[in-house]
């Protein structure tokens, strides 16, 4: 039993992990492009950047939405039906940003690209730190009765530790979307790009710090967790050493590197967590007896058997695809007359 | 109103509009499959500047579709948490396999395909399409496997846990072939080839009656209009038929539904339009006599279940889930009628292109195709009440208990705005395109000089210095 259901869980934070790599960088581009471009031709390269791939990226949210029903319905069950009213802004501003990016350039007027470039923006703002905020009430605890139901209202949501892990994600975001710029732009763009980086590496680095502080006091167990099982402080140490290989590495215009890098600490963050939490999911915060976890809400044996070889089948093409076309879209940014 | 009651006008609301898109892009992926093909086999410009056209469509179509269909992953959990701890083990798994298999594959290739026009050779080209349209046809497989696993559960049983009752999967093949699954993609797959094919249909008849891009108009209607022609055909008479067989043989009591059935009875009449009346237990209205008995059992004087067979409380709402039933019906034969009708005046010297009245009916089926496809659902979905997994979990237990009234009216809210400004956005947009017609056809040689196998690919140089900054300025429209 135990064993698969930890197999789950692994892969599920590994795609969550894959969604928070890969949409992160096209969120960041977003929440950075009215700080970065100022023209209507430097919008667009930011907005090619990401235009052939974006898309593909978000698939993982999806992905890991229908691994988590799968897997572990009772968290599926709880999670969106507690956090319904927060559930519902992300999937609006999710829906806006499509469109934001889909729609921008379809017309020449300055107002109607004005207007779709300040929606990009705040719909990208919007879901990075929504789902920070998420974050944080996952790893503080919520209210799971004993039925498994739990209901967090949006002024709830909003306690100090979860907006500062809100905005922690927002700066970590920020810096990864940076990042990735430096490899598809040129000229004056990637000068500023590059003036940039250090600055977001240190709001970063401050928050980053400061939210592992929060979380050991807001989480005692997560401290125990951590005394039980030693070896697992690698992920949050790795975590703000690859921030600064990724800084060195963009200095020394490696840039692809810089890139994995930052990756790296992005997985190994979220690795992070998932080991503080291990084997707890939602933790109650009414009673701890009532917390979901990988073994109490796991779907059954055979269920995440067959998932399981879903997932060996299925997962190889997607990661030989994913690479093939990022490859063929390697490079820096070129506009014509197909581009977004 | 009840929250269960808001839970069902959202959830309809949002899968509806979901569901205008999928169709078009099932559909039309066809077409531009057609396309491309030709393109490859005769080289002529003319394929590869319409599928220019089409695939700037399709882009604008794809998007609303992910857009809609990102709130249908998380709605299960948001407003049937009851019912997703209920199926998880069984229903999740398919909408895992959907994420994995198709939307991967869909949105992988999207890139590609949406930039192929101004990066890749009609091969590869078409090889991109082809991954997006397969992508877009296993979700469709995917989703419909689910649905159909709620329409007749098989490969399953309920057992009692500390959270309440659950299905488990007890056999993972009889999960995916439930009893009523292979009509039901079948019959979904031509719903939504025909509703691309009159996608295409309707823009060229369009051009014609304004007397623009005359020549593409008629290429577009020349391929489009005998594929809507013959799936029409086949869409009533074997692909309808046996998803009225599917619900005969496994949900008997929606079946009498559709038709308005009351009482058990042989030589049972099939309406053509009628109302029927829930408090007299009447049904009225235009029929043929004994024809139900004859679709249902093969046999004129066969017995059909009317539906005093069943508990009352087991109803669906009988008259609108017969409304429903008989517009997609009606609609099925009105298209079969308009493609043959076409296809008689196209034959008969080309008359068709003279026909102005003729060419309004066509550019209307675009609009005609949708309802029909609507209408299917509808009648599948509110004839499957009051369960919300047949015969097992009834809809007014699997909501989400703790969601309240008050959310549930903001969401709404939310929705019909969002979606109203969307719908009215995407509109828009199209028509822009529409009228904007064709790009001009492409050039032999920027054709050639393009990738068109893996091995070109994977030696192209990438972009590296901006060589020509002016034209990239002031670079094309999409
Ligand atoms: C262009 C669209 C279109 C057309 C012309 C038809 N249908 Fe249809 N029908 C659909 C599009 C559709 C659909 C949208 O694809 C549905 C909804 C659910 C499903 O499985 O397919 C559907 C459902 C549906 C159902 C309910 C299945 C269920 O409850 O599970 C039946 C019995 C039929 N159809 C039968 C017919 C018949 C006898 C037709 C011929 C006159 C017909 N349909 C034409
Ligand atoms: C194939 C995937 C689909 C699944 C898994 C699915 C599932 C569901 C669920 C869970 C409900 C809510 C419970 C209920 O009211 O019974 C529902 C209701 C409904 N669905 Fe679907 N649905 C699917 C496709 C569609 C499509 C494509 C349409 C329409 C175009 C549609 C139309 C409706 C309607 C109208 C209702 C409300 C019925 C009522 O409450 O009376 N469904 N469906
Ligand atoms: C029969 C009903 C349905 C069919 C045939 C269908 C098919 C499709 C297709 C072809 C797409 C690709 C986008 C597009 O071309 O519009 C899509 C998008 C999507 N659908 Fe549906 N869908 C149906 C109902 C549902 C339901 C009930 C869900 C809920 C789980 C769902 C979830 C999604 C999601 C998440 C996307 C976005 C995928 C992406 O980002 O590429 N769909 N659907």
């Amino acid at each position: 039993m135990s064993w698969l259901a930890t197999t789950w869980f692994v892969l599920f934070v590994v795609i969550v992990a894959g969604y928070v790599i890969l949409d992160g960088f096209d969120l960041g581009v977003g929440m950075l492009s009215p700080f970065v471009a100022r023209s209507d031709h430097d919008r667009r390269v930011l907005l090619n950047s990401i235009g052939p791939v974006w898309d593909g990226n978000e698939v993982w949210l999806v992905l890991a939405g229908g691994a988590l029903f799968a897997a572990f319905p009772l968290v599926y069950a709880a999670l969106f039906s507690g956090f319904y009213s927060a559930m519902m802004l992300v999937l609006l501003v999710l829906i806006l940003r499509t469109v934001a990016i889909e729609f921008r350039s379809k017309r020449h007027s300055q107002r109607w690209r004005n207007t779709w470039d300040w929606f990009f923006f705040a719909s990208s703002l919007g879901i990075t730190l929504l789902l920070g905020v998420a974050l944080g009430n996952v790893v503080r605890g919520v209210a799971i009765d004993e039925a498994g139901n739990m209901t967090v209202d949006l002024v709830e949501l909003l306690n100090p530790y979860s907006l500062l892990i809100g905005i922690t994600a927002v700066a970590m975001l920020c810096l990864h979307g940076a990042i990735f710029l430096t490899q598809k732009v040129e000229g004056e763009l990637l000068a500023k790009v590059k003036r940039l980086i250090p600055r977001l590496g240190v709001t970063f680095f401050v928050l980053a710090t400061a939210a592992v502080l929060a979380t050991l006091q807001v989480d005692s167990e997560m401290v125990d967790t951590f005394r039980d099982r030693p070896w697992t402080v690698v992920f949050p140490i790795g975590a703000l050493l690859s921030t600064l290989v990724a800084w060195r590495l963009v200095e020394a215009t490696w840039y692809l590197a810089g890139f994995l890098a930052s990756a790296t600490t992005i997985a190994l963050l979220l690795a992070s967590v998932a080991a503080g939490l291990y084997p707890v999911m939602l933790p109650s915060s009414i009673d701890r007896a009532y917390d979901l976890t990988v073994h109490n809400a796991a779907s059954a044996d055979n269920t995440l058997q067959v998932m399981f070889v879903i997932a060996l089948i299925g997962m190889p093409f997607v990661l030989l695809y994913t690479a093939g076309i990022y490859y063929f879209f390697r490079g820096k940014v070129e506009i014509d007359q197909d581009s977004y | 109103m009840s929250a269960e009651i808001l839970h069902r006008i959202q959830f309809a609301l949002t899968i509806s509009f979901h569901f205008v898109f999928p169709p078009m892009s099932i559909g039309l992926g066809l077409i531009l499959i057609i396309l491309g093909v030709k393109s490859v086999r005769t080289g002529d410009p003319k394929w590869r500047q319409l599928s220019m056209f089409w695939v700037k469509i399709y882009g604008l179509v794809f998007a609303m579709g992910i857009a809609t269909g990102i709130v249908q992953e998380f709605q299960f959990g948001t407003n049937w948490s009851v019912f997703s701890r209920y199926v998880g083990n069984v229903f999740g798994s398919l909408l895992a396999a959907e994420g994995i298999f198709a939307f991967m594959l869909e949105g992988g290739f999207l890139g590609l395909m949406l930039f192929g026009g101004s990066k890749l050779g009609n091969r590869l080209w078409l090889f991109a399409t082809t991954m997006v349209v397969t992508g877009a046809m296993f979700s469709a497989t995917w989703i419909v496997m689910a649905n159909s696993w709620m329409q007749s559960p098989a490969g399953s049983e309920v057992r009692d846990t500390a959270q309440g009752a659950q299905a488990f999967m007890t056999d993972f093949a009889d999960v995916v072939f439930t009893p009523t699954f292979i009509p039901r993609i079948l019959h979904v797959l031509v719903a939504s080839w025909i509703v691309g094919a009159a996608f295409v249909m309707s823009v060229g008849a369009f051009y014609l009656l304004k007397g623009r891009h005359e020549d593409l108009a008629r290429t577009m209607i020349r391929v489009s209009l005998p594929l809507f022609a013959v799936l029409s055909v086949l869409q009533v008479f074997v692909f309808g038929s046996n998803a009225a067989v599917a619900v005969t043989e496994n949900q008997p009591q929606k079946l009498a539904a559709m038709e308005g059935l009351y009482e058990t009875r042989d030589c049972a009449p099939m309406f053509i339009v009628g109302w029927s009346d829930e408090e007299t237990r009447e049904t009225t209205g235009l029929s043929v006599p004994c024809l139900l008995s004859f679709l249902a059992t093969q046999d004129f004087q066969g017995q059909v279940d009317g539906l005093e067979q069943f508990p009352t409380d087991e109803w669906a709402p009988v008259n609108l889930t017969f409304q429903v039933y008989h517009l997609m019906i009606d609609l099925g034969v009105l298209f079969m009628a308009i493609g043959a009708f076409a296809l008689a005046m196209w034959a008969w010297k080309g008359r068709l292109w003279d026909m102005r009245w003729l060419l309004w009916v066509l550019v209307s089926t675009i609009v005609l195709t949708h309802i029909a496809t609507q209408a299917g659902w509808w009648t599948a979905e509110i004839g499957r009440q009051p369960w919300i997994v047949w015969e097992q979990l009834r809809t007014a237990d699997a909501y989400s208990p703790m969601v309240g009234t008050g959310n549930l009216v903001f969401s709404i809210v939310m929705f019909v705005l969002l979606y109203g400004l969307l719908f009215a956005l995407f509109l828009f947009l199209l028509n822009r395109k529409i009228q904007d017609g064709p790009p001009p056809p492409p050039s032999e040689e920027d054709t050639s000089s393009l990738p068109d196998s893996f091995a070109e690919v994977f030696a192209r140089r990438p972009h590296r210095a901006s060589q020509d900054s002016t034209t990239a300025a002031t670079g094309g429209e999409k």
